[in-house]
């Protein structure tokens, strides 16, 4: 398997039990990719966007075929090398934000640092830094219960990048959003897919999404339909 | 440190529930500490009581003396041995002799023992002294509940009505001089106390005992012909052995508390894993093992244990230290237990009771908190950020 890419998988399937009968959510799905990316999965619900996610973030295992994240292949990962995986290299947005709801967001941006054992001075700094790129200094104290939807997603992002991940994976990061929290948002995770080089993996079927996005797969019934690169976004919205 | 600085803020979290759950929890760790406590004071009160003012340090029988088989009391006597006979005179052992009389207060028959004693002696707690004086009546000292249930008071004279040794029957007039209050009902209850040398010229036993008592500085005597030593361990076997029956109720009052406050910790756990599935593979994808997910789980109900040491300290020291100073009451009805104890036991603490109970109570909480997480061991991450257990 080539190590140049962060992410390739090769004739990746999952199948689903499903009482006697069997779902196919992935179906010999062939991807690959490098730093530095800014990617979409697309497609309607059931096309096995998230399914490919959770593999690629070694949170599921393929039923079939391979899938080499970070040059270790993810079958092949014991529950305790897949979690070392996810606390060092991966970053997680999800939909519903999953904040711990007892913590304050300076707490929840910094738990991912404890678990790397990070020292004290140094883990505080990077919490700071990952706020102040979200722009919620000023909310480091609140609990996600005083936060709003938008202010909550930033929380996770901060949560996602403080470790500096190599790829964050984000499930329908803008389901719960606003159009105006949706591209804040977007802008946000866009700079710093620019300045820091992370890989940016999404699964999504909202338009606005798509509209940053510089590589987009679509998905259909577990297969890859198309795997189109895009040329840049325009400061007026549009494509060149 | 992190699992644990998670638990502590997850248990916080949870607000009243978590309270509830530690005071229920606290109340069978402090209900326990205060019941052996109160055991303990009992024991060692009782103990203390009974050898201050009936066993002494130990006690020689005459071969045939059976406190319980009064029909041996006839024959129940003999001429003290030399080195107890000396020890008596040095005031280092006080010699008894029991026999059976009758009495007739107002009227009424009933049978008591007569017991003799050195109205000098100093071994033991009774206020013998008060029978030394001169007089036609013989001078009987008599307990509280003796005067209450024979109706008799200081200054009150009884017939009282014998057998010698020959087997003749006499009778005399008692003068009661004195009702002492005492805890312990095996010298008060159906007892007069008089004069040894009046009890053995009565009974024409002259020098003769039942039982001899040692002082305290007076641990054994040797092995003497026709006595045996019973020490405090013999002696003091029957009172500890109610004592101990006693606190089975108590164990059981302590089984059915835990059992409520392990009930609560139980259900709050098994509560906590359906409701946050979605939390767990949170931590999950932060790069949490399912073992860790189990540990701070585990470690967040064992910590309703450590809640609960904390929510007791708060009243059980100061309640526990209101008594230590100023005794427990009891109830009336402790009358009828069956061994001696004063109005008020004063609890007796050790920190070995205290850590002991405490560990106890922490072990349990945490194999509760344990059992319900075991499902967590089979969860997949992907169905936990759905809010599913696998």
């Amino acid at each position: 398997m080539d190590n140049s890419y962060l992410i390739k998988t090769e004739n990746l399937s999952k199948v689903y039990p499903m009482g006697r009968s069997q779902i196919r959510a992935l179906n010999q799905v062939s991807l690959s990719f490098r730093r530095g990316e800014f990617a979409g999965l697309v497609g309607p619900s059931g096309s096995g966007k998230t399914t490919l996610l959770n593999i690629i973030g070694s949170l599921d295992v393929p039923s079939q075929g391979s899938a080499q994240v970070m040059g270790l292949k993810v079958e092949e990962l014991s529950h305790r090398q897949a979690a070392a995986l996810r606390n060092k290299h991966i970053g997680f947005i999800f939909q519903t934000f999953n904040l711990l709801p007892v913590y304050t967001a300076f707490e929840n941006v910094e738990f991912p640092l404890l678990l790397l054992r990070m020292p004290s001075a140094e883990r505080k700094k990077a919490v700071r830094d990952a706020l102040e790129w979200v722009g919620l200094s000023d909310r480091a104290k609140s609990r996600p219960a005083q936060l709003s939807g938008g202010e909550s997603q930033r929380v996770a992002i901060a949560r996602a990048i403080v470790k500096r991940p190599a790829i964050l994976l984000a499930d329908e990061p803008t389901a719960n959003l606003d159009a105006e929290n949706s591209h804040h948002i977007l802008r946000t995770m866009e700079q710093l897919n620019r300045e820091l080089g992370t890989t940016f993996l999404f699964a999504t079927h909202d338009e606005k999404v798509i509209g940053y996005l510089r590589r987009k797969i679509v998905l259909v019934d577990g297969k890859v339909a198309a795997d189109d690169v895009l040329s840049p976004l325009q400061p007026d919205g549009g494509r060149s | 440190m992190i699992l644990l600085r998670l638990a502590v803020k997850n248990l916080l979290g949870a607000g009243i529930r978590s309270w509830l759950n530690a005071f229920v929890i606290s109340l069978a760790l402090v209900a326990s500490i205060w019941n052996q406590s109160l055991l303990l004071g009992t024991d060692e009160q009782t103990s203390r009581a009974s050898v201050e003012a009936e066993y002494g340090s130990g006690q020689y029988w005459q071969e045939s003396y059976d406190p319980l088989d009064p029909l041996s009391l006839d024959s129940a006597h003999a001429v003290l041995p030399e080195p107890l006979e000396r020890m008596a005179g040095q005031g280092r052992a006080a010699p008894i002799l029991v026999t059976q009389a009758t009495i007739y207060p107002r009227g009424r028959m009933r049978s008591v023992l007569i017991k003799g004693i050195d109205p000098a002696q100093k071994v033991l707690s009774i206020p013998s002294s008060v029978l030394d004086q001169e007089s036609e009546e013989i001078p009987a000292l008599i307990g509280s509940r003796m005067a209450k249930a024979a109706g008799l008071r200081e200054g009150d004279t009884v017939t009282v009505r014998w057998r010698e040794a020959g087997g003749a029957f006499n009778a005399l007039e008692a003068r009661i001089v004195r009702v002492m209050r005492t805890t312990i009902q095996t010298i008060d209850v159906n007892q007069l106390w008089i004069p040894l040398d009046k009890l053995q010229k009565m009974t024409r036993l002259e020098g003769q005992a039942s039982l001899v008592v040692l002082g305290r500085d007076v641990l054994w005597a040797g092995f003497q012909k026709g006595w045996s030593f019973k020490d405090l361990a013999f002696l003091l076997k029957d009172i500890r052995q109610l004592i101990q029956t006693k606190s089975v109720g108590r164990l059981i009052m302590f089984g059915i508390l835990m059992l409520l406050g392990m009930l609560a910790v139980f259900d709050t756990q098994v509560l906590s894993i359906f409701r946050r599935r979605k939390e767990m593979g949170t931590l999950m994808a932060l790069g949490f093992t399912r073992g860790q997910v189990i540990r701070l789980f585990t470690l967040e109900g064992a910590l309703h244990g450590v809640l609960a040491v904390v929510v007791g300290a708060i009243y059980g020291i100061p309640l526990m230290i209101y008594f230590y100073r100023h005794g427990y009451v009891l109830p009336s009805s402790t009358e009828g237990f069956g061994f001696s104890i004063g109005e008020k036991i004063f609890p007796v603490l050790s920190i070995g009771l205290v850590l002991s109970v405490t560990l106890l109570v922490l072990a349990v909480t945490t194999v509760v908190s344990f059992l319900p997480t075991r499902r967590i061991a089979k969860l997949k991450p992907t169905d936990a950020l759905r809010g599913r257990l696998s």
